[in-house]
């Protein structure tokens, strides 16, 4: 009662925080847009076929929603594997669990899959199965009789992340050399605005992934307690990894459908979040949800004005952020097991 | 008339014993009852069955051949939640580092109690403060278990347990971790529990005098098999414990009257 209280107070002031990084975004670019022409744009009262239309409706308002999106979508299952793992490093990039949905992604377009949003569901489900099969291999290579190690488990994604890198390097210098620098762009995580029925299927994919864990918060409490207790208070431990699991590989195999790679967004948001509302999922699985998507949109909005002409890609972004983050909480919160 | 938990010819083995433990252990046909309001204990060396039997219990694994009711009720046949609603365990620790404080722990006993729940209720906050006011851990609520030293942290352990307002509470070497002020007042809070509220407990520890102090009747257990069940008077006995423990012991009378286990140490 009190906890929820909480949590409907963060929400709101989250909530207002990611309007206002939306509204301007909104009002910033490349294309140099008065405030009054954006703001015309977004009445309605700009014609169809102006530049300012144009470019608020259809290049920055999706690029809003994409970045929102696939921020919370990356915090959530960051909290799902950190969870599971009871391990606060744990993290889609960390894990290489982004590496085998990017695997995924670019087996998916050789196979010929490019546009339209059947054949964005498509890509979708390769970069899922990518983002499984790399989880499952981090998973087996990382259990040993008594738990997960926190070592091995980082050093088993790192490797498995090295070895998809590879096999995608494989693929596209097998495929085509000339396509090599498009697809550079993309893996290094780059939020371009996508069509409205796939940002549709996006919404609805990540939505699934995110209520999934959401509805399994509290139970992912009981399971710090360890598998053993965790199923004498009556959980199935079983079942209820399998489920998150699957949910977190869900949300980050679409987002890296999606809009690429975009690592440590997952690291840095829950991590942050813990020290604001504790360790509660409950609490902060909706928390991430809203701040992974203002964290990645404030990310991506510094991407494409910083050097403007000119972009970075976003995940330029939060690795400079994330990498300096991984080491500071690898020095202060992780004990070795 | 039938116990609270009754075993009933359950023959157990670890599929793969050597995950477990160096020598293979099973349970060729184990049968014993747990009357309701006693305080029953488990002892016995190690790897004598005492932690499998808890594991049994709490269904952590499964019987090969026979069966072990509560109330009379198969265990298979119970929903996992029904069961934990039940049987409580105190375990000998929570993992470290456990990011929650002690009131989010004993909240954590309440899930058996409403598993669909997001949030617990008011008659959860309330079934959560009484356990902490059982166990004094109520001044401890806001700190996190890490925090605390060991005597606080087995009685933030033991809230939860009782949040779950069960009608059997286990106890997995609930001393271990404990120096002897903790443990003589870890004794007599599971005395008070037994004899205000009528809660039944099973108490499975290495410490023989521990149960001898606090429990009606004890089993003896060696590899598997019971070597004798029955009031602690007739189980702590010199010639059987030397056998099953394979040392030299005294038996003495405490104040209260119970036996006294003592290992004589050889000089030699």
């Amino acid at each position: 009662m009190n906890d929820a209280r909480r949590l409907v107070s963060v929400l709101a002031a989250l909530a207002v925080v990611l309007l206002a990084l939306g509204v301007a975004a909104l009002f910033v670019g490349s294309a140099g847009l008065s405030p009054a022409a954006v703001a015309r744009a977004l009445a309605g009262r700009a014609e169809a076929s102006s530049v300012e239309a144009i470019v608020t409706l259809s290049l920055r308002l999706p690029r809003v929603a994409v970045a929102v999106l696939a921020g919370g979508a990356l915090a959530v299952a960051g909290v799902g594997f950190q969870a599971l793992t009871r391990n606060p490093l744990a993290e889609p990039s960390v894990l290489g669990v982004s590496s085998g949905a990017a695997f995924g992604v670019v087996l998916a377009q050789i196979l010929g899959l490019q546009a339209g949003v059947v054949a964005a569901l498509g890509v979708a489900v390769f970069a899922f199965a990518g983002a499984l099969l790399a989880a499952s291999v981090v998973y087996l290579v990382a259990t040993a009789p008594g738990g997960l190690a926190v070592q091995t488990l980082l050093l088993a994604g790192v490797i498995v992340g090295i070895f998809f890198s590879a096999a995608i390097t494989v693929i596209i210098s097998l495929v085509d050399f000339n396509r090599l620098s498009g697809v550079i762009h993309w893996l290094l995580g780059n939020l371009a605005p996508i069509p409205a029925a796939s940002l549709a299927l996006f919404a609805a994919l990540a939505a699934g992934g995110m209520w999934l864990i959401l509805t399994r918060a509290r139970e992912l409490n009981l399971l710090a307690l360890g598998e053993e207790a965790a199923s004498q208070l009556g959980v199935d431990a079983e079942r209820l990894k399998r489920q998150v699991f699957i949910a977190a590989a869900l949300l980050t195999g679409t987002v890296v459908a999606f809009t690429g790679p975009i690592g440590f967004v997952g690291l840095i948001v829950p991590h942050v979040l813990r020290g604001l509302v504790g360790h509660d999922n409950r609490l902060l699985v909706p928390t991430s949800a809203l701040a992974g998507g203002a964290f990645l949109l404030a990310a991506d909005t510094l991407a494409r004005n910083v050097v403007a002409p000119a972009e970075l890609s976003v995940g330029v972004i939060t690795a400079f952020c994330g990498a300096p983050f991984f080491v500071w909480v690898l020095r202060t919160r992780s004990r070795p097991a | 008339m039938s116990g609270l938990i009754e075993f009933r010819d359950v023959v157990f083995a670890y599929a793969r014993p050597a995950e477990r433990r160096a020598r293979a252990f099973a349970f060729p046909g184990l049968s014993f009852a747990i009357e309701r309001g006693e305080i029953f204990g488990v002892i016995g060396p190690n790897s004598a069955g005492k932690t499998s039997l808890l594991r049994l219990l709490t269904r952590v694994v499964r019987s090969q051949r026979g069966e072990i009711r509560l109330d009379g009720r198969p265990l298979e046949a119970l929903p996992p939640w029904e069961l934990a609603r039940a049987i409580a365990v105190v375990p000998q620790d929570a993992p470290r580092p456990f990011p929650f404080t002690v009131a989010q722990l004993v909240l954590m006993g309440r899930y058996p109690h409403a598993p669909r729940r997001f949030f617990e209720d008011a008659a959860d906050v309330a079934a959560a403060r009484a356990a902490m006011l059982a166990t004094e851990t109520l001044a401890l609520g806001a700190l996190p278990l890490d925090q605390l030293s060991g005597g606080e942290r087995q009685r933030a352990l033991l809230a939860r347990a009782l949040a779950q307002e069960p009608r059997l509470l286990v106890l997995d070497e609930p001393t271990a971790h404990l120096d002897l002020r903790y443990q003589a007042e870890t004794a007599a809070l599971l005395r008070r529990l037994n004899r205000e509220s009528g809660m039944t407990i099973l108490l499975v520890s290495h410490d023989l005098n521990l149960a001898a102090e606090l429990c009606d009747r004890l089993l003896l257990l060696r590899a598997g098999e019971i070597a004798r069940a029955g009031a602690p008077i007739d189980v702590l006995e010199q010639g059987l414990l030397e056998d099953v423990f394979g040392c030299r012991v005294i038996v003495d009378k405490s104040a209260s009257g119970r036996p006294v286990v003592q290992l004589a140490y050889d000089r030699g």
